[in-house]
């Protein structure tokens, strides 16, 4: 089981024991708690070795189940073992980039696509074999949808509040995404966010039990991306489960109330978005020039290092918290010096690349333990 | 593998109601399909209709005039015509846009928003037909078809045949552009074998025996058969039904919704 997730894994291998440390004990904490209340599957890998999140294990008040879903396009596995639940009334986000298996899982949770195996339930109805009720309970946005370029607005809302039987308040969903005036404008006359923000409204325009949003608020301004995140508070609070695919860290922080992180079609974390964004964001680089050698177990041994990297005679400290502070105290404390010393903070994609590098790591570690 | 669900669908009546409303809209604010396929018709029947050696029996055509020649030929060219320009472009561009994706995430499935062309395309052939009818009876005092009955069994087994072939077009075109090039290799030999250019009876035998096998050489005779009180003869009858099986079969094969 443990075998194709080795590409990735392999450059960051000298900071495999500090990161094993860090993420171990944070997916421990939420693991446990997830695992009594929601039988929740953060990785299945390490699962089966844990004996954690047997498949079929349903949860009550479940709105979505996953079980070791997987399903390969050709040669390529876009989603290999993933499970996940859901409980009613959350905001569960897949975090991950492009290419990670986050449409892929979506899709098939919805039934949209058969998965290859692995089995899934949404409010305990299996997708390929209910698809009438599915299609009534769930409100699907997709990316790139699209829609005549000569039918108004209220043509289209219109259409879709009648394919359901008991619809949502059209005016009300599209006043508060900003589109109440625009019923008489033709699609083509759309903003592109004002596109998106119509697919959006269609996705919840039946009222679902289940909302599934793949890219909710790509290309749309600020202002645009929090009414659709207030919008889908408010749908939440009116009891609609929500599953969010999203490459935004703060739309999962702001909207979230989990996060499964997606990587090369395999959950590499699922925690809270305060515990994955902490980490993520947090993510800073130390550069400097030591004038001397020293041991680097004087850097790996702090809590606040992730990882040591060179470049040249320069060393690159990666870590969290009150990293440079951390690193020069005990660099001056070996009497080391540090020079040409340059901060930076990982800005969010970076963070974002090396948390789902280092977590991808971890898990194969995992594996082989 | 999204297909269309086998399942009975729960969606409310209205909902195709809707569909096709839509549909409609949107074959009125893209007219090409009517200025084409009803305008262009009209307007070749009044010409034919003025010009006076148009209007002279002759005997090279069994006794008829070059104009009641022309009225079934105009007619099946309408249908053709709808039936290309509406059916397999509009299509593959839903396909392109996720149109049908996303209909197949509602409790609506996606082969309805197809009836829903299919239903507007045959209404706008109808009353394309019947201007068509009309106009030849009231202006040029053609007489009345003789046989309705078999004349709608003619036309309703061209609209298939034709419908079958832009779906099957649909089908195989990857791209809306692809469609559109596939539609005119395939509608303008259509056209030719139907006399368009040049009545058929006065081409070549060779030229005629294909010309019946086509779906357009085979919808004129039924059309023109009908017309005249005579119960179509069966060829025509079965090469329209030929193509209305074959093509929906290949549609139905190869038709993908994403």
């Amino acid at each position: 089981m443990g075998a194709p997730h080795s590409a990735v894994g392999g450059r960051l291998d000298s900071h495999a024991p500090q990161a094993r440390a860090s993420l171990g004990g944070a997916l421990q904490l939420d693991g446990a708690a997830d695992t009594a209340t929601r039988a929740v599957t953060p990785n299945s890998t390490a699962d089966s070795a844990l004996g954690l999140g047997r498949p079929g294990q349903a949860a009550s008040g479940s709105a979505v189940e996953v079980s070791h879903l997987r399903k390969a396009y050709g040669p390529l596995v876009a989603v290999d073992d993933v499970s996940f639940s859901v409980t009613e009334g959350e905001i569960f986000g897949i975090l991950g980039p492009n290419g990670a298996g986050k449409t892929t899982t979506v899709e098939c949770a919805i039934g949209l696509r058969s998965p290859d195996s692995g089995t899934i339930r949404l409010m305990g109805i299996d997708p390929q074999a209910g698809k009438a009720q599915i299609h009534e309970i769930t409100g699907v946005q997709l990316q790139s949808g699209a829609f005549p370029a000569k039918l108004r607005v209220g043509e289209i809302l219109d259409m879709y509040q009648s394919f359901y039987c008991h619809p949502a308040d059209v005016g009300e969903l599209a006043g508060a995404l900003g589109l109440g005036g625009k019923r008489e404008s033709y699609y083509r006359s759309l903003s592109g966010g004002q596109q998106q923000r119509l697919s959006v409204v269609l996705a919840l325009i039946g009222a679902p039990r289940i909302a599934v949003l793949d890219e909710m608020t790509t290309g749309l301004d600020p202002q645009a991306r929090r009414d659709a995140w207030e919008l889908i508070e408010h749908v939440r609070d009116r009891g609609t489960t929500v599953l969010l695919v999203t490459h935004f860290m703060e739309e999962a922080e702001r909207l979230c109330d989990r996060v499964a992180l997606i990587d090369s079609g395999r959950i590499v974390a699922l925690d809270t978005p305060a515990g994955l964004a902490a980490r993520a964001m947090g993510a800073k680089t130390v550069r400097f020039l030591p004038s001397a050698p020293f041991n680097e177990s004087l850097l790996t041994g702090l809590p606040e290092v992730t990882a040591i990297e060179h470049d040249g005679h320069h060393i690159v400290v990666t870590g969290t918290g009150e990293l440079a502070t951390a690193v020069i105290v005990a660099m001056h404390a070996a009497g080391v010096e540090t020079q040409d010393l340059r901060i930076d903070a990982s800005t969010l994609e970076d963070a974002f690349v090396r948390l789902t590098g280092r977590h991808l790591h971890e898990a194969k570690e995992g594996a082989q333990s | 593998m999204t297909t269309l669900t086998l399942t009975r669908p729960r969606a409310p009546r209205a909902a195709f109601a809707n569909m096709v409303l839509n549909e409609a809209r949107l074959a009125w604010r893209q007219p090409a399909g009517m200025i084409a396929g009803t305008g262009i018709a009209l307007l070749l029947l009044v010409i034919f209709g003025e010009i006076p050696v148009f209007r002279q029996p002759s005997a090279s055509l069994g006794g008829y005039s070059p104009f009641d020649i022309y009225i079934p030929i105009l007619m099946s060219f309408s249908i053709a015509m709808i039936a290309f320009t509406y059916l397999p472009g509009p299509l593959v561009s839903y396909r392109e846009l996720g149109i049908l994706r996303r209909l197949s995430t509602t409790p609506v499935p996606a082969y309805w928003v197809l009836a829903a062309q299919i239903v507007v395309q045959a209404c706008l052939m109808a009353v394309t037909l019947a201007l068509l009818i009309t106009v030849s009876i009231v202006f040029f005092g053609i007489s009345a078809p003789k046989n309705p009955a078999a004349m709608v069994l003619a036309i309703a087994l061209t609209m298939a045949a034709l419908f079958a072939i832009g779906l099957a077009i649909a089908a195989l075109a990857r791209t809306a552009g692809a469609a559109r090039g596939l539609m005119a290799a395939a509608l303008y030999p259509m056209m030719f074998f139907s006399g368009l250019y040049y009545p058929v009876q006065l081409m070549p035998a060779v030229i005629q025996d294909i010309s019946h096998y086509t779906p357009l050489g085979a919808a004129v005779p039924a059309i023109g058969h009908s017309w005249v009180g005579q119960f179509p003869p069966a060829q025509p009858l079965l090469v329209l039904a030929g193509y209305a099986l074959v093509f929906g079969y290949l549609a139905k094969r190869f038709f993908r919704w994403e």
